[in-house]
């Protein structure tokens, strides 16, 4: 049991008891929840075991989904996600991704803020389908995911601004 | 031999992805489907907890408000009680054993109240050791508020009526026209009464009860009040939009009603096969 470990388990029980106690409760305007818990995989270390890493993320959305009786949406949503993260690492980070050497941290605004936009909106997008479970109610997925996900990635960068250890 | 280890080992990530998407796939469809016992529902030990923790400090902000109902519903039971046209002094006191009755109430606080997804549970704080069953119904002071659907040893979850699978028989309180009481995902604060026949005489601002049709419920549990109302596509029924009277955002504590005629009524209705 290394630091680091110790460190991420400790973020993914808090990022499940925030989410499940707090923010799943918000319901502004009626319906807007911000999933902030997906944090942990936008923010899980880069250079990771990716069969582990897939894992926990489906544990993870297995705890939200426990707590909040939705079945799996919110645990096949994550795990896709975890699967994916890597395309969308290089296509937001580039170069400094291929040395495996990105630390989340010490990466400049745009490039996070286009990394968490569409990490959000494909988590939304796949937990809302799921979740509706009906293709003629497409306007309504798509509304739902819009208006969590401009919520999500507003509360998820006001976080890791407010969380950012500056190390140097 | 070597090759298929080989190959299993190469692409191990999407394996573990494939075989771990397809089992939140299934619990998720399992969850859509009516009435099969979950793996998958916040009734466990360890959400219970969680929530029980969360619910001990979060109730003391609601005790105006409780106190406001309950004190509501005594005035309203105690109007009922001494204008009933018996002089209670008077009346020998049966034993309570004989009565023979067909409803067991009990209370349970809610620890967990959703509403804004498609399909909203509550978890409340009776189980199994309290005589909770699957398929009692929930109700509180102003209203019903869905049918248990999975217990544990001491927290249930409820199928609220805000879900896309709940479907409750109801009828118009003036006349006996039932039909079934859905909900479209729109608003917590509406409901929807459809297959209500078009020969029926419907209103605005006239009041929606329980049918006595189902064995969960029994006859004349308030729901809501119609809204508005219009013939449906096929043209020989209304759909009828429910204001409830229940606040489904705002419950605290609930009624569990359990039909002690239940188990009798159903071996009666069960299709015989000789």
């Amino acid at each position: 049991m290394t630091k680091a470990t110790l460190n991420q388990a400790a973020i993914f029980v808090i990022l499940v008891l925030v989410q499940v106690l707090i923010f799943s409760h918000i319901n502004f305007m009626g319906y807007i929840n911000p999933y902030i818990y997906i944090l942990f995989i936008i923010l899980f270390p880069a250079n990771n075991n990716r069969t582990l890493f897939v894992f926990l993320a489906f544990l993870l959305g297995l705890s939200v989904d426990v707590f909040s009786d939705s079945g799996g949406v919110h645990a096949a949503a994550c795990v896709t996600l975890a699967y994916i993260r890597p395309v969308f690492l290089k296509f937001s980070f580039g170069t400094v991704y291929d040395y495996q050497s990105i630390k989340f941290n010490q990466i400049d605004f745009n490039s996070k803020f286009i990394y968490f936009t569409a990490l959000i909106l494909i988590h939304h997008f796949i937990m809302y389908s799921l979740e509706i479970f009906n293709i003629s109610n497409i306007l309504l997925i798509l509304q739902k995911t819009l208006f969590s996900g401009i919520f999500t990635i507003l509360l998820s960068l006001i976080i890791t601004i407010l969380f950012s250890q500056k190390r140097k | 031999m070597q090759q298929i280890i080989n190959f299993v080992l190469r692409n191990k990530t999407f394996l573990v992805f494939l075989l771990l998407f397809g089992l939140s796939l299934f619990f998720t469809i399992q969850s859509h489907s009516y009435h099969k016992s979950k793996f998958i529902n916040s009734s466990n030990f360890v959400t219970g907890t969680v929530y029980q923790t969360a619910n001990g400090i979060g109730q003391y902000f609601n005790l105006t408000k409780e106190n406001k109902a309950l004190l509501e519903e005594n005035r309203m039971l105690k109007s009922i009680v001494h204008n009933l046209d018996v002089d209670t002094s008077k009346t020998i006191l049966k034993d309570s054993l004989k009565l023979n009755p067909h409803f067991k109430f009990r209370t349970a606080d809610v620890y967990k109240n959703s509403y804004s997804q498609s399909t909203n549970y509550l978890t409340i704080n009776k189980g199994k050791k309290d005589s909770i069953k699957i398929d009692h119904g929930v109700i509180t002071s102003q209203g019903i508020v869905g049918i248990v659907e999975n217990t544990s040893q001491n927290f249930s979850s409820v199928l609220s009526i805000l879900n896309t699978r709940s479907r409750i028989n109801a009828q118009l309180k003036k006349t006996n026209h039932i039909g079934s009481l859905v909900w479209n995902t729109e608003s917590a604060e509406f409901a929807q009464l459809i297959d209500i026949s078009k020969f029926a005489p419907v209103a605005i601002g006239d009041t929606i009860i329980t049918g006595g049709q189902s064995t969960i419920f029994p006859k004349g549990i308030l729901i809501g009040t119609v809204n508005s109302f219009k013939i449906d596509s096929g043209g020989d029924s209304y759909i009828v939009t429910v204001k409830l009277f229940n606040d489904m955002t705002n419950i605290g504590h609930v009624y569990v009603i359990e039909n002690l005629q239940a188990s009798e009524i159903k071996s009666l209705q069960k299709p015989k096969d000789d």
